[in-house]
């Protein structure tokens, strides 16, 4: 089966300093990703670490520097006009601030009837309604008619976010980038919604990329899945998302793991942490030469780690790692 | 509430505050009563709209005075043989007493630090400030150990200025700086939010360390129950401005008795166990202007009765040192 | 069809009005406005303007036949004050019209392409920024005739630059907002963006911005009239002033309330204008309605 979305040798570069500056900060970089119809990819890593621009790439919004980004095997930014409109309604983003993702001088109908009618898939004011009302109805929000002509201050965190999930169902995406869309939602309602998009994947064969920090939530929704760790711009780990949580490979990977509290006092209590040779949390104007993790990993070589950046590897079927200790 | 009088630190009693608003006045704490041991760590936990953030606030007395009210109670001070009432202290008094008795370290400290002065000139404005009368040279002996307590180099930090350190290191510093009056009992409001992983470790280690080494009272307060886990030594869950369970860390964990608890521990995912699926509470928090009658929970509770929608239950003990606030437990099965 | 069309106008109009209501700034501020509104619209026929000189009864005080008393030449104040309502109005609302519709299209285009035609129109509004409206005025004026229209036009014209550049940067600021991302991703048309993520936005903003150029404007009308910079076209509030003043009617107590009505109306309309908008912004920001 061919990939419904693919990222080849992705980059991305900003100038630092103002219009005259001659100084480049890769926010990703060589970035290989790749999906197929009906799956899941989880994107984690912390702040800074390249996520959002990598999912903001995948959906178009941002133009790589290098590499290329290939829809059902087509580079987008080659694509005729008509092409690119087609992928522009398959491929939809899902923000991570509720509160901020809708106009807040409009309502409920008028956000979602914009899609709707821009791309002529209703045609009177009758059949908008009745399809919102359906859209409402799959996220949850019933009855809809209650909701149907509020205006987003009016509304729940949870129920906005809700809102923008029907909004991106209004074109019917074959994939949707989410990111971080549970992060600022009350933890007792983050399952709900998570539990609405798995839903959506099961009707209606939606595909997902989801970007998180959090491991947690990144584990039970790309569950049978795969799943990839991100490093200050880079990719250090990716494979199915069973077999990465619970036998990381990557120096980073299981410092991550070993960090992580769990709702369980015994579980962790009893983690053994890991100790990194520096607590300085490095900066992306200043990655280190070489392997971005090296001045922390406990497994540093010098001559070896911080001299070249290694390379994503494939070290066993569908596990793949960038890491010299694994490089043969 | 069984803690020992001789041990206790702190005692809340009865206490309730209140938020003026133009649609009308909104209950933020109602009727806490919380005693605090000494040497313990305290996590508060709750979702937003608690009232977690707003009593550990209201124990320093720190909420604006024209927006929020202590409409009742007594925060209590014990030591030795002496009780102060926080919340009838004012003025100058009131600010004697804050950071040399109970310190804070608020959400979002890191971003509290003054950007133009340096680090040890903020750490003395401090000291100065609560008229500690101690020399020039004390102090900064002081300030020094107390960084290298958070595991912060002073030489580098005490002359650098806030920009030039990470979230983590300013944290440290705001913790440090918490520490500088040799307070009885800190009170940290979400201390780790907005740092990644491997920094919240960090931090959480930092904090291990320094509890065991001055023997201090922590309350923490924070969303996050997984911290709570591995921090804990009684937990107090808060709903809708009141505590509904409070107890050790194992039994909170292990045998909930209140339905929002077990609810809250059903809804977030682990890493480790083969849980199949979490679940959302069903509906959300309640509106604390106009807030239910009988329990502020009942719209929510699988296991509703009667007598839930009509009246409030009071914490009561289910087992040693763990109380629950619920009906239900009449019968001494777990929800 | 058009009978349900016109009844949902009606009652969105309705609705308008009661969120107007809804603040007493607005109320208020409506009332006010609306009998400065009358007076320009049905005042001449009311109370028409008091030609006849009648030395006799020159600086009258206030009566039930002269509520405001009479000038130099015993010509009755109100009808002065009444028939002068119009063409301030008439000429604060175009010129603040062209200026706010000028300045709203050059932000709005600036904000939105970004470089090269961003820096060339906000090089032009700084350029503008530096002519001196007001002696370029009084220079034109001594050139050409300048009727009442022309000169509305030509404030309009000159005084977009200072909004243009308020207005690009509520724009620039809106354009990295989560919501139009995803109007984008929606791919819901520049034209859509614009008119219906945008200005709606933008609306609070340009009506504050419209009630404050028509102050503006109107003190510089006023103002150019007073000076004598501009000839009189037409009996106004400006020309009162200036009559009352060159007349020496600051310095004799009867006389104050002439000179004391046209610069009263003027505050008047003003303070009606300012209260208003502050009653619109509940019409154009749904957060502020309970």
């Amino acid at each position: 089966m061919e990939n419904l979305l693919e990222l080849r040798d992705v980059s991305k570069a900003y100038r630092v300093g103002g219009l005259l500056s001659r100084i480049f900060v890769n926010a990703i970089e060589d970035i290989q990703l790749e999906l197929k119809a009906g799956e899941i990819l989880s994107l984690v890593g912390e702040s800074g670490c390249g996520k959002t621009t990598t999912g903001k790439v995948a959906v178009g919004l941002i133009k790589p520097t290098r590499g290329k980004v290939l829809y059902k095997g087509k580079d987008i930014w080659s694509m005729k006009k008509h092409e690119f409109k087609d992928y522009r309604k398959d491929v939809q983003m899902i923000h991570q601030d509720p509160y901020s993702s809708l106009n807040p001088v409009l309502t409920v109908y008028q956000i979602l009837s914009s899609p709707l009618f821009r791309h002529s898939i209703v045609q009177n004011k009758e059949q908008a309604i009745s399809k919102i009302e359906e859209l409402l109805e799959l996220v949850d929000l019933t009855p809809p008619e209650q909701y149907i002509s509020k205006y987003p201050h009016q509304l729940s965190g949870g129920e906005r976010q809700r809102v923008v999930i029907a909004r991106t169902l209004t074109l019917n995406p074959k994939l949707i980038v989410a990111d971080e869309p549970v992060s600022m939602i009350d933890v007792s309602l983050r399952a709900s919604i998570l539990n609405i998009l798995l839903d959506l994947k099961e009707k209606f064969g939606v595909s997902y990329i989801y970007i998180t920090h959090d491991l947690l939530t990144a584990k039970y929704f790309s569950k049978d899945y795969r799943l990839a760790i991100m490093y200050l711009g880079g990719i250090v780990e990716m494979g199915r998302t069973d077999k990465t949580i619970m036998d990381p490979i990557h120096p980073y990977t299981k410092a991550l793991l070993s960090a992580l509290p769990e709702p369980d006092p015994k579980v962790t209590r009893s983690k053994k942490t890991m100790q990194l040779r520096s607590l300085d949390v490095p900066s992306l104007l200043r990655v280190p030469e070489g392997c971005r993790f090296h001045p922390r990993c406990p497994f540093f070589k010098e001559g070896v780690c911080d001299k070249e950046r290694p390379r994503l590897v494939e070290v066993e079927k569908d596990r793949f790692v960038a890491c010299f200790l694994y490089e043969s | 509430m069984k803690v020992s009088r001789l041990t206790q630190i702190l005692s809340i009693r009865g206490l309730s505050v209140e938020y003026l608003t133009p649609r009308g006045n909104l209950k933020a704490v109602r009727n806490v009563n919380l005693d605090v041991e000494k040497g313990e760590t305290l996590f508060l936990v709750g979702e937003s709209g608690a009232g977690k953030s707003t009593l550990g606030l209201t124990i320093l007395k720190l909420l604006p005075e024209r927006a929020a009210r202590i409409i009742s109670g007594k925060v209590l001070f014990l030591e030795g043989e002496r009780n102060l009432d926080v919340t009838e202290l004012k003025g100058e008094g009131l600010r004697r007493f804050r950071w040399k008795n109970i310190s804070m370290v608020f959400q979002g400290a890191m971003n509290s630090l003054n950007p133009i002065m340096r680090i040890r000139d903020q750490l003395y404005d401090v000291i100065q400030a609560h008229g500690m009368k101690i020399s020039k040279k004390e102090a900064y002996e002081r300030m020094k150990s107390l960084l290298d307590m958070v595991k912060l180099e002073s030489d580098r930090i005490l002359g650098s200025y806030p920009h030039q350190l990470s979230g983590g290191m300013r944290q440290r510093v705001m913790i440090a700086m918490s520490l500088l009056l040799d307070p009885k009992i800190i009170i940290l409001d979400e201390p780790t939010t907005a740092l990644d992983v491997l920094t919240q470790k960090n931090i959480m280690n930092v904090l291990k360390e320094i509890k065991s080494r001055l023997n201090l009272t922590m309350i923490f307060i924070t969303h996050d129950l997984s911290l709570a886990a591995e921090m804990a030594d009684r937990i107090a869950i808060m709903y809708a401005g009141t505590i509904v369970e409070i107890g050790e860390v194992n039994q909170i964990f292990y045998h909930p008795r209140h339905p929002y608890t077990a609810a809250l521990l059903k809804s977030v995912p682990r890493l480790s166990s083969e849980i199949e699926s979490i679940e959302s509470i069903p509906g959300s928090p309640p509106d604390m202007i106009n807030p239910p009658k009988g329990c502020k929970f009942h719209p929510r509770c699988p296991y509703k009765h009667e007598i839930c929608m009509l009246e409030e239950p009071l914490l009561k003990e289910v087992e040693k040192n763990h109380y629950t606030a619920c009906w239900m437990d009449n019968d001494g099965k777990s929800p | 069809m058009s009978r349900t069309t016109f009844k949902s106008q009606l009652s969105k109009t309705i609705d308008l009005f009661k969120l107007i209501f809804s603040s007493k700034s607005g109320t208020v501020g409506l009332m006010i406005l609306l009998v400065y509104i009358l007076m320009a619209a049905f005042g001449s026929i009311i109370r028409p303007l008091d030609t006849m000189p009648r030395p006799y009864q020159m600086y009258l005080p206030p009566s039930l036949e002269h509520p405001l008393g009479t000038d130099d030449q015993g010509r009755d104040t109100l009808s002065y004050i009444v028939n002068g309502a119009f063409s301030v109005l008439y000429i604060s609302f175009v010129a603040s019209l062209l200026s706010v519709g000028i300045a709203a299209l050059i932000g709005c285009v600036s904000g939105f392409k970004g470089g090269k035609i961003d820096s060339t129109l906000m090089y032009l509004a700084d350029v503008m920024l530096n002519i001196p409206q007001f002696p370029l005025m009084a220079v034109l004026s001594g050139i050409m005739r300048l009727t009442d229209l022309f000169l509305a036009m030509l404030m309009g014209v000159l005084s977009w630059p200072s909004l243009a550049k308020a207005i690009r940067s509520q724009v620039l600021s809106l354009k990295e907002r989560d919501f139009i991302e995803a109007a984008r991703m929606l791919d819901l048309g520049t034209r859509h963006i614009i008119f219906s993520e945008f200005m709606p936005n933008l609306m609070p903003y340009i009506a504050v911005s419209f009630a404050l150029a028509m102050t503006y404007s109107i003190y510089n009308y006023v103002g150019l009239v007073f000076l004598g910079l501009v000839p009189f076209t037409a009996q106004n509030w400006g020309v009162m002033i200036n009559h009352a003043w060159v007349l020496g009617g600051i310095y004799n107590r009867d006389s104050l309330l002439w000179i004391i009505s046209p610069i009263a109306a003027i505050i008047g309309l003003e303070i009606g204008i300012i209260m208003f908008s502050r009653g619109l912004e509940a019409v154009f920001n749904p957060r502020l309605r309970t």
